[in-house]
């Protein structure tokens, strides 16, 4: 159940790269990388504006100041081109000696303080703009995370059945953090590039329309390179991933075969296989990279052709007094300005789309069917006495493969329900079941006469505790993960419990006793003493039914042998369905439910399956007795 | 991250290739504003068009230059950092596969995985970024500063001004920020842990009714998030707007203090617009070099891992010079063998000694964590012991080759790992140069032959990654048809009848007895059944042996055994 290769796949959890910090450039995406495609682009993106949508006043507020700012910005080098122009009229005056020659100090000085207020006023603006978005964006993405978490826990078994755990928590970490990236930068940036683009030929237009044409001449140019460099990129990047997936394969393959890998001499070979790999990952990867990188010095290219034919045409001009020397100098810089955002509004074109099929994926989350609502007027459980009953019930996962038919049986309250069968004979089921994690397609499970279905989810699982094989406990301190059965549990009930189930011993002996944290895998405990916690809180909890699986791995002798009898006290009363591994529990056990392959095929007591000389009869021999099996031996 | 800059050795040449042209091509862009000061001073003052178009021929052929030289430099790059990542990943995975279990668990596999894999493409996209954009900053700021104190040094004393201010704002931010990146990775992590939690956790979760309380705790952790990400951005926020702040105010007052040097003669106009040009080149470098801190810090804990990985040097080698090869064949013996895992305070196992001879089966059953499968991975040398020794047909195994050692072992791990490839390939992982004859001989005996023939294409069909395409009980069927492919001299069975059903399981023990006839056999068992008809019967607890002996001899002297006996056998057959 456990997907431990999920959580270690490339990509999964923070990455480096992902998230809101992603440096004051925002260089997540590198230009040219292969984009994902939302299935339904304009839908999606819809369903996006509507989160933002209670938050629309701060961002009109965001996007007027961004407006601003960047006017005011584009403003500047025009004005501060007049200044230039001033002092060059001034000095060509004194140089060709006219009288009373001189620079026009006052007037220059007035633009210099205007400047001053508008650079002032649009860092300000920018400043604002981003301040407030920070608000608006991580709190965006709070509450989508927030509704995601509420929707898992919605979702039917089913769901998280048929899923990786790395597949569920991509899309809540890794799709929304692109998400929060997008809306935290990408989207100011868009508007301040496309005012810019738009406020830039403007002014440009004012200075010269000549020159201007010059300088739109290479906008054509600039979008052929990067569309077609763009392409080339993405192929390559394409054939990158590709062979690096295949690395990775060979490597998580070889890495986890490790002892047979060894023990069978391979070593060479694998060596050989990756190198192979890793020579093709070589070639297709210095071309990803190449082309990629080729978008930078022919941008600056084009860049530098705009700049020689702004110089060499203003200068024509300005000899023929077309124009001002400052309105060169302005050029210059308006030309400068308006190559980067043209880059920039084609990579942000890039990461909307990719911030659309992110957005898609996790909408898919909250898109899915969730389990069947809680009835109206829940039975309310008071004092349970464990009795349940199993009433012609059918279950099948699949719709074609009968699983359960017509499946009748009878726990009375106190008695023991073993369940026997070979591994992988469906035990998990039968919890489903009874857990209501599961529908039935037919038929009904009773709890004290009440049909499961007429409970609030939550009450019917308390009337039921759990000791399982896969031990989950989380990241907490022993006391904490005792009483997560029980609400408010004092410090007694906890020590009680752990006492029972024979816990409170190796507790105690630990550093920090109840105190000590348990680390993400819970590797500072052993297994058994997993084992033993989980008892303990099953104890505190108090159910009324028990469901437990006697399978002990990876356990020493003795702790076997604690769990063995904790097992036994914590059955004491309770109605119990034993995952039986142990022939004691089998033999004494009221009910006998002999399980293969899904379904229940027997069911009776020992005896009575002894008798009928049937699965059970064969199983118990072969396990459970030396007795030769097979006369041929 | 210094210490993985040795790697680079092999490509010093493409290095100072790159070096050289980064360098033309930023003289280059320098010389480009001097051009333009020329057409202004020269050309527009005396209105030579002639001369303008000729510098602008001139322009043009600089902006060329410059072009083909970051376009070779990014070819440059791009094989540098490529080459660079292919020789790091074959170290490292070279080294990995040398390691044995050992340093394997020391490590960890999913880490090494990581290692391997995204550690060194992290540290390959960063050297790439340093080759294509970080290289070029110093060399442009200094450039520019040499160019602009050229124009004019006196108008040059404003850098004085600004540089320190520029460099204290990214001080600021890289003080303030840097740490807050950490943080809120920290909590980014915290949050992804509880979501995992659920996830693994979520039956117990509903189990329990603890959904509210799951809910809280992600809350918490998405709000604590939540907060630092809007702390960061906010300080972040500072950077672009106070970074442009002091550009504008920088060439304001350029043209201020310039346009006063151009009145009393000091310069030109067209050299006060070329020295606007360089100064935003000047302060364009350190935003740059202020983006390393960013990149760096990312690449250096990927840097740190793949390091640990290079100067961890496997513990296990091959002897330099191997002992002769003995005539003996499928001879097991250990010698008073203690060994304890790394950093155990208890032995895994104390002062065993038995041996093994061919034709015999020797059991070894136990309680789980008594050491059996610690007790037969000694035998291909996965570990080393601590004291004691381990003769493979009479010779120590620290004296033979891996190689030597491991070919004469049909070794059968308890999780049975199947390899990408066709069903027979996983066979032939035994011994490649099987026939299909032996293959299929070999599946016959593991009693695989009946799954095989009921796929598709047979022996040809293919077995996913990870095997998830067989079943558990296929799979160990397969791994013991890998081992016996080998016909090796001693086979080892790590409890690998374990997903059997018990039909097919007898069936396998039985067709495995007329093919091990001839090799000495080692069984780890956890059910009295499996090995009750062994030649031997090793019992372990606690990493001791308490009895060696049949089962008849053992239930009379034995009292670990008779414990482990009663608890798996009814009373009548006890008997």
């Amino acid at each position: 159940m456990s997907d431990e290769r999920g959580a270690h796949r490339p990509g999964v959890g923070a990455g480096p790269g992902g998230g809101p910090g992603r440096g004051p450039m925002g260089g997540g995406h590198m230009m040219g990388m292969p984009i994902q495609k939302a299935k339904d682009f304009k839908g999606t993106l819809r369903r996006l504006v509507v989160y933002l949508k209670p938050r629309r006043f701060h961002l009109i507020a965001i996007f007027s100041l961004a407006i601003l700012s960047t006017i005011f910005s584009i403003f500047s080098p025009k004005i501060l081109g007049k200044a230039t122009t001033k002092l060059f009229e001034g000095i060509m005056a004194k140089y060709m000696g006219l009288p009373g020659a001189q620079v026009d100090w006052e007037y220059i000085g007035r633009i210099v303080l205007l400047l001053i207020g508008l650079y002032l006023i649009s860092a300000m603006f920018s400043y604002l703009q981003q301040y407030i978005m920070a608000g608006v964006a991580q709190r965006t993405v709070f509450d989508l995370r927030a509704e995601v978490k509420a929707k898992l826990h919605r979702l039917p078994l089913k769901y998280f059945d048929s899923r990786t755990h790395g597949e569920i928590l991509s899309r809540v970490t890794n799709d929304i953090d692109t998400i929060s990236t997008t809306l935290q930068q990408s989207i100011t940036q868009l508007i301040t590039s496309v005012v810019t683009i738009i406020g830039v030929i403007i002014m440009m237009l004012t200075i010269s329309p000549a020159l201007t044409g010059i300088t739109i001449l290479t906008l054509p140019l600039s979008i052929i390179v990067t569309v077609s460099v763009a392409k080339r990129s993405q192929k390559e990047f394409k054939a990158q991933q590709k062979e690096l997936g295949q690395l990775n394969g060979h490597v998580e393959e070889m890495y986890t075969g490790h002892k047979a890998v060894k023990a069978f001499g391979h070593e060479a070979k694998s060596i050989a296989e990756f190198n192979e790999i890793n020579d093709r990952l070589y070639e297709a990867g210095w071309k990803a990279q190449f082309f990629s990188g080729l978008i930078m010095p022919l941008m600056m290219f084009v860049g530098n052709l705009g700049y020689v034919l702004v110089s060499v045409m203003g200068g024509i001009y300005v000899t023929k007094r077309l124009i001002e020397i400052g309105d060169i100098q302005a050029f210059i810089q308006y030309a400068r300005q308006f190559t980067m955002p043209i880059t920039q509004t084609a990579n942000i074109a890039n990461i909307i789309q990719s911030t659309v099929a992110a957005a898609e994926r996790v909408f898919e989350v909250l898109d899915e069917e969730e389990q069947i609502p809680e009835v109206n007027d829940p039975v309310k459980v008071t004092d349970p006495q464990g009795g349940v009953r199993f009433e012609q019930v059918e279950f099948r996962y699949r719709e074609d493969t009968p699983l359960i038919e017509d499946m009748t049986i009878e726990a009375k309250p106190g008695q023991t329900v073993a369940i026997v069968g070979p591994t992988g004979a469906g035990k998990t089921t039968l919890v489903n079941l009874l857990m209501r994690f599961y529908e039935l397609n037919d038929g009904q499970i009773t709890v004290d006469g009440t049909d499961i279905r007429n409970f609030r989810r939550g009450d019917l699982h308390r009337m039921f505790g759990m000791v399982l094989q896969d031990t989950w406990l989380f990241n907490g301190t022993i006391r904490a993960n005792i009483a997560y059965g029980h609400d408010g549990a004092t410090e007694e009930q906890i020590v009680q419990a752990a006492r029972m189930a024979h816990a409170d011993h190796f507790i105690r002996t630990l550093p920090e006793g109840y105190d000590t944290v348990l680390n993400e895998e819970a590797s500072n405990i052993s297994q058994g003493q997993k084992q033993l916690l989980t008892i303990a809180r099953a104890f505190l909890a108090d159910p009324a039914i028990l469901i437990l699986d006697e399978a002990t791995s990876s356990v020493d002798t003795r702790t076997e042998l604690q769990i063995q009898r904790a097992m036994a006290e914590l059955m004491k009363g309770r109605t119990s369905f034993v995952i039986a591994h142990r022939l004691s529990t089998i033999r004494e056990a009221d009910l006998i439910l002999v399980m293969n392959n899904g379904a229940v095929i027997e069911q009776g007591t020992h005896r009575e399956l002894l008798e009928r000389g049937g699965f059970y009869a064969d199983l118990y021999n072969s396990q459970f007795s030396g007795a030769p099996l097979d006369p041929a031996v | 991250m210094t210490k993985l800059i040795k790697y680079l050795k092999p490509f010093t040449a493409l290095v100072s290739g790159v070096l050289v042209l980064l360098l033309i091509q930023t003289l280059a862009d320098l010389y480009l504003p001097t051009l333009m000061s020329d057409i202004i001073d020269t050309g527009v003052v005396k209105g030579d068009t002639a001369y303008i178009w000729r510098v602008g021929g001139r322009m043009l052929m600089v902006a060329g230059g410059s072009a083909v030289a970051s376009i070779i430099a990014a070819y440059l790059s791009a094989r540098i950092g490529a080459g660079f990542g292919r020789n790091l990943r074959s170290l490292v995975f070279t080294r990995v596969e040398s390691y044995s279990l050992h340093e394997f668990d020391k490590i960890g596999t999913a880490t090494l995985i990581t290692r391997t894999t995204n550690d060194i493409t992290q540290v390959q996209m960063v050297l790439i970024m340093i080759l294509r954009m970080m290289i070029s900053a110093p060399i442009m700021a200094v450039g520019s500063l040499f160019m602009a104190i050229s124009k004019d040094a006196g108008l040059s004393v404003i850098f004085l001004i600004v540089l320190p201010i520029l460099g204290a704002l990214i001080a600021f931010v890289a003080t303030k920020g840097v740490p807050l990146f950490k943080v809120l990775q920290v909590k980014l992590d915290n949050l992804n842990r509880v979501l995992r939690e659920n996830l693994t956790g979520i039956r117990v979760i509903r189990a329990f009714d603890r959904i509210d309380y799951e809910t809280h705790r992600f809350r918490e952790a998405n709000e604590d998030l939540t907060e630092t990400a809007i702390k960061v951005n906010k300080i972040m926020a500072v950077m672009m707007p106070a970074m442009m702040l002091i550009m504008n105010f920088t060439s304001i007052a350029i043209v201020w203090f310039g346009g006063l040097r151009i009145d009393t003669g000091h310069m030109e106009v067209g050299d006060m617009i070329a020295f606007i040009q360089y100064a935003m080149q000047i302060m364009f470098s350190f935003v740059m070099v202020s983006m390393m801190f960013v990149m760096i810090p990312r690449a250096e804990a990927s840097a740190v891992r793949i390091n640990e990985v290079l100067e961890t040097v496997a513990e296990i080698n091959d002897p330099a010079q191997p002992a002769a090869v003995t005539s003996q064949r499928g001879y097991v013996e250990f010698q008073d063998v203690t060994f304890s895992y790394p950093g155990a305070e208890e032995p895994a196992i104390q002062h065993v000694s038995f041996s093994a001879k061919p034709g015999q089966v020797t059991a070894i059953i136990g309680g789980t964590g008594s050491g059996k499968s610690t007790l037969i991975s000694l035998i291909p040398r996965f570990y080393d012991v601590d004291s004691g020794r381990i003769l493979v047909d009479g010779v120590d195994v620290r004296e033979m080759t891996q190689s030597d050692l491991r070919a004469k072992i049909g070794f059968v791990p308890q999780k049975a790992v199947l390899f990408t490839g066709t069903i027979a390939d996983n066979i032939r992982y035994g011994k490649e140069s099987a026939t299909a004859e032996e293959v299929g001989h070999a599946a016959e005996v593991a009693q695989a032959m009946e799954f095989i023939a009921g796929m598709k294409q047979g022996f040809e069909s293919e077995v996913a990654q990870g095997g998830t395409n067989v079943s558990g009980g296929q799979k160990q069927r397969l791994s013991i048809a890998r081992a016996l492919v080998r016909r090796p001299e001693i086979y080892v069975f790590d409890d690998s009848f374990s997903a059997l059903d018990f039909k097919t399981d007898a069936r396998l023990r039985a067709a495995l007895r007329k093919e091990t006839a001839e090799s000495t056999v080692l069984i780890v068992a956890q059910r009295v059944a499996t090995v009750m008809d062994a030649d031997q019967i090793i019992v372990l607890d606690e990493g001791q042996v308490t009895g060696i002996g049949t089962h008849m001899e053992l239930m009379q002297r034995c009292d670990v055994y008779r414990e482990i006996v009663s608890s798996q056998l009814s009373e009548e057959e006890l008997a």
